[in-house]
Parts: C-alpha cells; sequence; structure tokens
C-alpha cells in the first residue's frame, strides 16, 4: 500500500503527537521501508486460523463482583498539581 | 559470591549487611559514573539493612542481597519513570508485586536501572531524553544489548546480585547477551505484571537477570506466583527452580533452530558451539528443528501486535494525572498533543505510530488481526517443536556485543530485524533463557535454552550445565 505524507499526519493525529515537517519526512520514509517487509505476512495462509490475544491459553478470567480496599482519593491525587476540589483537573474540552 | 553462599555467610554471622550494603551503595555511585546503569540509587537501602540486620529471625533465601531493578517497576516511593522524561517526578504509591515478594524473602533494592525508554530498543540506546546510555562493562565502546540494559550492566560489574528485567520481546536475554550475565525471561503469567509500566500487556514478562542459572533461580522462585491483582497471571503451583540445578540432562534431546547458527557471525558461532558440546558431553542427543514461520514472519508478527499494544498502553500519559506536568493550556487534543510530542523520545513517538496504524480502520485486518493469527501459527509451532525435543537452542544474538558505531549505521528496520532470534519465543510466550557460554575476543557469547510453557525448571537443569565455569 502507498505511505503518503497524509497517511503519516492521519496517524499522528489519532496517536495525539505532533511531528515537525522533518519528522514527519522521516517517517514517511522509514513507514515505507518497514511496512514493505511487514506485509509479507500476507503470503502466509491463515484461513480457520484463529487469532491468538496472548500466548497461553488463558480462558475469561472473573472474580466475585466484592468491593475491595483501593486507593484514596487523596493518595491518588498526590502525583499531579492538576487537581481542584478532590478531583483531576484537565484542558479545556468544550 | 553466589546469591546462596552470600545468604549463609550473612547468616552465619560472617557478613555484616549493613557495612556491605554501603559498600555496595559506594560501588554503585562509582561505577555509575562511568557507566551509567541506574536512574536512581536508592539511598533507602542502608535503612532496609540495618532493619534487617536487627530482626532476630533471618528467614528469606535473598537475605541481604542487594537488588535492582528495571525502570519500569515500581519501588514505592522511588522514582520510576520506564526511562521516559514523560514520567519525571512519578514516585509509585506501592510495590510491584515481584519487587514485594524480593522483600519478603529479604532482598536490598539498591535503585532502579537503565532502560531504553518503555523497552523500545535492542540496544539500550533508545533512552528518554535527559537519560545517559549504559556501557558495555567489557568495552565502554560497545553497548549494553537492550532494553533491560542497566540491569545487566550492573549485575556484572557487583559481585553478588540480581536484578529484575522485563521481556517483551526480548529485553532480558539481548543485554544479558551482551553483558555476559544469565537472563531468564518465565513463561507468560509466571512472574505478575502488577506494578510494571505496560509496554505490551500480552508480551510483559519480569524475570531475573543474574551472575549465574543457579542465583536466577533462586530470584523466579522467589517473585513468581499467582497474583490477583494481575488478571494473566498464571494460577499454578509455586516451584522450587533452583532445585533443579542438581539434576542430570542425560538422555534430554536438544534441537538447535535451524538457520539460527549459520547465520550468526563465526565468533558466535564458535562459541555457542562450546555450549553446545557441554550439553552433548552430559548425555543430551542435538538435533535440528526447523521453524519456518517463527524465523520468517517472527519479526513482522512481534512488532505489529507489540507496537499495536504500546500504542494504546501510552495513551495514558499525557501530562495530567502524574510524571510530567504543563501549563494547563489549549483545548484538550492541543494539551495532551503537546505533552507527549515534547517529552516523549523518537523511538517512542515511532512505535505509537506504528502501533496506531496497524489498529486503524482500514488497516487492522491486514496489520493487526492478521499478525494475531500468526501469533497462533508461532505457537503452535512451538508446541509441535517440543514433542519433538525437550528444549530448543539457538544463539541469543547473532552478534558480538556492537559498538555504538555499528549500531549508528543500522537503518530502523535493521534494528528490529536484530531482534530475529529473540522474538519468537516472546510471541509465543515460552519460557526462555540467555546462558554466558564463552568469551571470544574479550566479549561474552550468549547461548538461548528455550522449554515449552511452565517449564522453567527444566531450563534451569539444562541452563546449569551450559554455563561457563566462572573464575
Amino acid at each position: 500500500m502507498e505511505i503518503t505524507k497524509q497517511t503519516i499526519q492521519r496517524v499522528a493525529e489519532v496517536s495525539r503527537l505532533k511531528l515537525s515537517e522533518s519528522e514527519l519526512k522521516e517517517f514517511v520514509a522509514e513507514f515505507k521501508e518497514i511496512l514493505d517487509v511487514f506485509s509479507k505476512i500476507d503470503e502466509v495462509n491463515t484461513n480457520d486460523v484463529e487469532p491468538s490475544f496472548q500466548p497461553v491459553g488463558l480462558k475469561n478470567v472473573l472474580r466475585e463482583d466484592e468491593a475491595e480496599k483501593c486507593l484514596t482519593q487523596e493518595r491518588a491525587l498526590s502525583q499531579t498539581r492538576h487537581k481542584q476540589d478532590g478531583y483531576f483537573k484537565g484542558p479545556r474540552v468544550i | 559470591m553466589r546469591i546462596p553462599e552470600f545468604v549463609q555467610a550473612v547468616k552465619r554471622g560472617e557478613i555484616d549487611i549493613v557495612e556491605h550494603t554501603h559498600k555496595v551503595l559506594d560501588i554503585c555511585a562509582h561505577v555509575n559514573s562511568e557507566y551509567h546503569y541506574f536512574t536512581a540509587i536508592t539511598q533507602e537501602a542502608l535503612q532496609r539493612a540495618k532493619e534487617l540486620s536487627r530482626r532476630k529471625e533471618k528467614r528469606g533465601v535473598l537475605w541481604g542481597v542487594p537488588v535492582s531493578a528495571k525502570d519500569a517497576i515500581s519501588v514505592m516511593g522511588v522514582e520510576t519513570t520506564g526511562g521516559s522524561r514523560i514520567l519525571k517526578g512519578y514516585m509509585p504509591l506501592f510495590d510491584a508485586t515481584a519487587v514485594e515478594k524480593l522483600r519478603d524473602e529479604g532482598a536490598i533494592i539498591i535503585g532502579k536501572t537503565s532502560q531504553d525508554e518503555f523497552g523500545f530498543g535492542s540496544f539500550g540506546i533508545n533512552v528518554g531524553k535527559g537519560y545517559e546510555i549504559s556501557l558495555n562493562p567489557f568495552d565502554k565502546r560497545r553497548v549494553c544489548g537492550g532494553s533491560s540494559a542497566g540491569s545487566a550492566g550492573i549485575t556484572q560489574k557487583l559481585d553478588t546480585h540480581a536484578s529484575l528485567g522485563e521481556s517483551t520481546g526480548g529485553s532480558i536475554v539481548n543485554p544479558a547477551s551482551f553483558c555476559g550475565v544469565v537472563g531468564l525471561t518465565p513463561t507468560y503469567g509466571r512472574v505478575s505484571r502488577h506494578g510494571l509500566l505496560d509496554y505490551g500487556t500480552s508480551f510483559d514478562k519480569i524475570g531475573p537477570m543474574a551472575k549465574s542459572v543457579e542465583d536466577a533461580a533462586y530470584v523466579l522462585s522467589s517473585i513468581s506466583g499467582h497474583d490477583k491483582a494481575d488478571a494473566t497471571s498464571a494460577n499454578i503451583k509455586k516451584e522450587a527452580f533452583h532445585s533443579f540445578v542438581k539434576k542430570d540432562i542425560r538422555g534430554m534431546k536438544m534441537g538447535v533452530i535451524k538457520g539460527s547458527l549459520e547465520n550468526a557471525d563465526t565468533l558466535v558461532q564458535k562459541g555457542c558451539q562450546e555450549g553446545i558440546r557441554k550439553l552433548e558431553e552430559q548425555g543430551c542427543e542435538i538435533r535440528t528443528i526447523e521453524l519456518p514461520i517463527t524465523m520468517k514472519y517472527g519479526v513482522s508478527c512481534y512488532y505489529l501486535l507489540a507496537t499495536a499494544e504500546a500504542s494504546t498502553n501510552l495513551a495514558r500519559y499525557c501530562g495530567m494525572r502524574y510524571g510530567t506536568h504543563e501549563e494547563l493550556k489549549g483545548d484538550f487534543n492541543s494539551y495532551f498533543s503537546d505533552v507527549r510530542s515534547g517529552h516523549f523520545g523518537k523511538e517512542a513517538k515511532r512505535r505509537i505510530m506504528l502501533g496506531t496504524f496497524a489498529r486503524m480502520a482500514g488497516f487492522r485486518d491486514a496489520y493487526y488481526l492478521k499478525a494475531a493469527k500468526i501469533r497462533t501459527l508461532i505457537v503452535n509451532e512451538y508446541k509441535k517443536a517440543f514433542k519433538r525435543v525437550d528444549a530448543l537452542v539457538s544463539p541469543t544474538v547473532p552478534k558480538l556485543p556492537l559498538t555504538f558505531d555499528e549500531v549508528k549505521r543500522l537503518s530502523v528496520l535493521e534494528n528490529y530485524m536484530f531482534d530475529v532470534l529473540t522474538v519468537g519465543p516472546n510471541v509465543a510466550g515460552i519460557p526462555h533463557m540467555s546462558v554466558p557460554v564463552s568469551m571470544q575476543k574479550g566479549l561474552p557469547v550468549g547461548l538461548m535454552l528455550m522449554t515449552d510453557h511452565f517449564e522453567e525448571g527444566k531450563l534451569v537443569q539444562i541452563g546449569s550445565k551450559a554455563e561457563m565455569q566462572k573464575q
């Protein structure tokens, strides 16, 4: 597939990264080289093969829905200076 | 002195652990100024040594042993950043389960070790902005390997030491090989990941780096076990892995992975042959095993899946709840993007981008999902091999430790391809270990052994027979 400057720009936006013009140029060239090789996985016949999302055959891991002790609000907020009235304070949304 | 001897000497009162810890911290500070193995040296270690020495009952198998942990592993109250500036100032409010278990056995945490940012590298050179690069303990012009670079380097330099490393695609065995120490990556789920900064959630494993197979086994016995704080940790019986050192290996079958030796540098081949010969002399039968899909598509499969997972895991770093903060300005997209662009290093950006691409609408089926299916084929390929042999063998890394100049000349793709031998066992989640088997031109050569899921005992049993005799 064709990797263009627009593709990389779009990926950067979704990734919440701002790239400089030179980074953008570099990534276009690198992604072309990398994806050219990675695309070869297409050769492998995977008909009737289930995907693995972990390697050791874990099944659904469930626990009882019981309340347990956890971090206090105060401690959870202790690592930030962006807080107000016991909540995290984030940047403007609208 | 190896861990069991050291602990015995401490318990007999022949070693004063306060004095010893003091001495070790001094050595670490000195070594660090030259080799850059630590992101933090913990002065609290002395307090801990004093506290331990006052206790009447001395029960742990790591009593008084100085240990370190890769920076990605949380140590309560000690800055933990995964080697990234975006987490600068983050002080975990709890210990990782593996660290807590080390403490339960009487270990003394002396510091956090240098690494490629979030584990993104094979040479230890992709450190976050503002961090120093670790230098190889045998030759400062060469790299330590990665990403658990500092853990490997300091383990080589200290007399009695073990370190917790972490592997996603080879980050324990690769630096172990380059620094001449033992690195043991357990089965996925054997050791709790609770308190580890995630890279690839379905790949990450915490494991020991040590001066001998037996030392590594003692540490693994201490840190393994089910943990309800990690839903993917395996609920199986704990084992005393160190007891496997004494078991012989007569009649076991070893499979050398086809292409792994032939494509390695001559000196690496020569070194590995020495290790394989030792196994043969102790009664093992050596065969050749083919892993065609793993060897051809393993690197692509690994990078597509692991970066896809990394891109979601690293979404949480946005300068709001912990770590680096900026003044809150602009809307949330612009604030988060500014913080992330300013504080992530280049390789972190590259992997976030690659992973985001692999799971974006329109590309997901061709890359992420296809790679996940190939992962199934790779797991099956190993499972089939372990029906024929007890363990698989290959060089850990196809080359001797590279110089910084050699690494600089590699393209990004060549960098990734360098992991060809280590990604397979990580994709399949099987336990594997790098054992120093030879010195060639003054540089160490590591032999990698792999066994089936949850057969770490067998790995210890075989590895202890291949390791180079200590001077």
